[in-house]
């Protein structure tokens, strides 16, 4: 096995490790080494084709089709240099107040995470679209939600060059999308951190981790590894786990260190989200402009749902529609008349609701629908169609409705036409991009995995800093609220860390 | 009439499938159209299909593999005959009870199926064409030169 030596390494480099990476390395500068060790490979400025399928095998997990154990929830995440936030659509989103009470972590205050998130905000480039930006898919959202009298919000996006080509979950063909990628991975290169791509850690052992290079394959987008192929012992006096709400306990759990941390898998949720499609009389832009500018989030509290603008390609619609044959077909025929509503159910923590692994150490996601889940994707669905016809649609496709095509005449019937027992395995396409929690923080081991500076807990040289933190659903886009807690992390580390590093 | 199944047998006829001959008559029962391909489009639906499952684990190919079998031998069962013989009415019903059953494991199996018969299907650059789903990296600049 090949032998490497650094003071800090760690383990992916999406919105929390790249984050880190970036905050750590003025450490660099005294002559600290880091390494980031990430799975994925580091896509070439001109290889983001815009390619449905090309794009989505290369960038995500089982080339997006990453599924719970029953089948019955996609679930995607990014593998990349740069994680999820090469293909996220870029809405940035502070963390309501209530969220983080209700979170209840000693010692974490909203103020700080608002403080935080600003910070990365400003970096990022976070700004409204003006007028001239938005599309008919969008407009049409707003002026549906204006009509039914609902709070629509616009949507503060991290975009720099956007083009409007909508390709945004393709990963951008223009650079435009500030994720870390773009922005904190590259300067805390700068700063000499070194960055190693195509490399899966295997497991952690005592301050040091077991990881494997591959190799690029044929045809295979993204530079090789800057590591020959072949398996490396990585010693690091801390290492810092940021694999992603699924990666990440995964990790720990291969590890062997679920005995002594009885939460550690627990706690997953992920914003289980249905898109949906309407048809208008007309073509309207949809295909070309950013996809997310507005979003609805007055009923979070009473029914648990948000409701956001979205655009997706034709593999994804074509999954969305339920049914098949000529129905269909019609739908998909309709793409220049389609408008588009993403319904998002903010889940909450439930005892079955976890990530294992199975006897390889792969990950296992084992998801069930709660009753109020089912009850917030049904009011959401019933909200988007009334919004729809609002706009001015001429019809809507509900896929938990049986036909699932509702005509304008219909629309009066929605709430009998939905059946909430549809939102059961191998029936209605549902899929999440919001995955959170499984390393939650708490005070001890028997409420949590780690403290609320992702210190695992008994584990003084192990840290965790991504979204597994969550001790509960963000209820909104999560990203920054990731790289606010990530800050937090790195930023104990550059205070406190120098026993671990002297090697105390 | 020619049935879209036969029509479908007929246009696909020259070419050789790379999956299991159920899976042509899976996509056209579930995107009609599909019985217009001609062969070498065919093999670009099974081309995309083949590289999107060698990315996921091994118990699922084997499941799908498997849940293949089961679409072209049940229907034996209730008609005599295998899906492949069937009428496109009867294959759309047959399609449908799977789409229905009461089983989970068999409701989330015709799922992955049909997912990735779309994929097959509308993963084509020439699919998305047809639509009129027309990208561009230059966004607005194309659209309002
Ligand atoms: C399609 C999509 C759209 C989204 N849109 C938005 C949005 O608009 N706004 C928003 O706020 N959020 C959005 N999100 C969510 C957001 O991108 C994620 O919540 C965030 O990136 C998660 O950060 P993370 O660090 O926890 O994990 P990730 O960003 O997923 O990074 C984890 C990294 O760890 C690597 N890794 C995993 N296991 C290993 C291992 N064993 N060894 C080495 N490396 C490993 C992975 O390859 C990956 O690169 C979106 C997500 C998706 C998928
Ligand atoms: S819409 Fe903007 S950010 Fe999204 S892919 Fe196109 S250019 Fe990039």
């Amino acid at each position: 096995m090949n032998e490497r030596g650094y003071d800090i390494v760690i383990i992916g480099s999406g919105a929390g490790g790249g984050t880190v990476a970036q905050e750590l390395a003025p450490l660099c500068r005294d002559g600290i080494r880091i390494v980031v060790l990430e799975k994925g490979p580091k896509l070439a400025e001109n290889e983001f084709s815009g390619r449905e399928i090309e794009m989505a095998q290369a960038l995500y997990e089982d080339g997006g089709g990453f599924l719970t154990s029953d089948g019955g929830l996609t679930l995607a995440m990014g593998v990349a240099y740069g994680g999820s936030t090469v293909v996220y659509t870029g809405t940035s989103l502070i963390a309501p107040s209530r969220v983080i009470a209700g979170w209840n972590v000693p010692g974490l205050s909203h103020s700080e995470i608002e403080r935080r998130s600003r910070k990365f905000m400003e970096q990022n480039n976070v700004h409204f679209l003006t007028d001239d930006l938005i599309n008919e898919n969008n407009q049409l959202f707003v002026k549906g939600c204006r009509r039914l009298g609902y709070n629509v919000q616009q949507f503060p996006v991290n975009l720099l060059g956007c083009r409007g080509s909508s390709l945004c979950n393709l990963g951008c063909p223009n650079l435009a999308k500030q994720g870390t990628h773009r922005v904190q991975l590259p300067e805390a290169e700068r700063g000499g951190v070194e960055v190693v791509t195509r490399c899966e850690v295997e497991r952690l052992d005592e301050r040091s981790v077991v990881a494997t290079v591959r190799p690029r394959g044929v045809d295979e987008k993204g530079g090789p590894s800057s590591w020959e192929p072949g398996t490396y012992r990585v010693h690091g006096k801390i290492v810092v786990v940021c694999a992603g709400a699924v990666g990440s306990p995964a990790l720990l759990l291969r590890s062997r260190l679920g005995a002594a941390l009885p939460r550690l898998g627990h706690g997953f949720t992920c914003h289980p989200a249905l898109i949906l499609v309407a048809e208008h009389n007309r073509p309207i832009t949809n295909f070309v402009g950013h996809p997310k500018s507005y979003y609805l989030d007055q009923f979070v509290e009473s029914d648990g749902y948000v409701l956001e603008t979205c655009m997706y390609f034709p593999f994804t619609t074509a999954k969305s529609l339920s049914g098949f044959g000529a129905p269909h077909a019609e739908f998909m025929e309709a793409f220049p008349r389609l408008q588009m509503i993403l319904v998002l159910a903010c889940d909450h923590p439930a005892p079955e609701n976890r990530v294992t692994v199975d006897r390889a150490g792969h990950p296992v996601v084992h998801y069930r629908f709660t009753p109020a889940v089912k009850r917030a994707l049904a009011s959401g669905t019933a909200a988007a169609a009334r919004i729809f016809f609002a706009a001015g649609a001429r019809r809507v496709h509900v896929p938990a409705a049986r036909p699932p095509t509702v005509e304008a005449e219909r629309a009066e019937r929605l709430d009998d036409l939905i059946d909430e027992d549809r939102f059961r395995p191998g029936d209605v396409t549902v899929s999440a991009a919001h995955l959170q929690g499984g390393c939650g923080m708490g005070l001890t081991a028997r409420d949590s995995v780690t403290d609320s500076f992702g210190r695992v807990h008994g584990v003084p040289w192990l840290f965790v800093a991504d979204a597994s933190l969550f001790p509960d659903s963000v209820e909104i886009n999560p990203y920054l609220t990731i790289m606010a807690l990530a800050d937090r992390v790195a930023q104990w580390i550059r205070q406190n860390g120098r026993d671990l590093l002297a090697g105390a | 009439m020619e049935t879209r199944s036969e029509a479908a047998a007929a246009s696909a006829g020259a070419a050789p499938s790379l999956l299991p001959p159920v899976f042509r008559a899976i996509v056209s029962t579930v995107v009609p159209a599909a019985t217009e391909l001609d062969g070498e489009a065919w093999l670009e639906v099974e081309r995309l299909v083949i590289d999107s499952l060698q990315q996921r684990p091994r118990a699922l190919q084997r499941r799908l593999r498997l849940f293949l079998t089961l679409v072209q031998w049940l229907p034996a069962l209730r008609y005599g005959r295998p899906f492949t013989s069937l009428d496109d009415e009867r294959r759309a019903r047959v399609l449908a009870r799977l789409r229905d059953h009461s089983i989970d494991l068999i409701r989330v199996g015709f799922w992955g199926v049909r997912t990735l018969a779309l994929l097959g299907y509308y993963g084509r650059d020439a699919a998305a064409r047809a639509i009129g789903y027309r990208p561009r990296h230059d966004g607005w600049d194309a659209f309002r030169p």
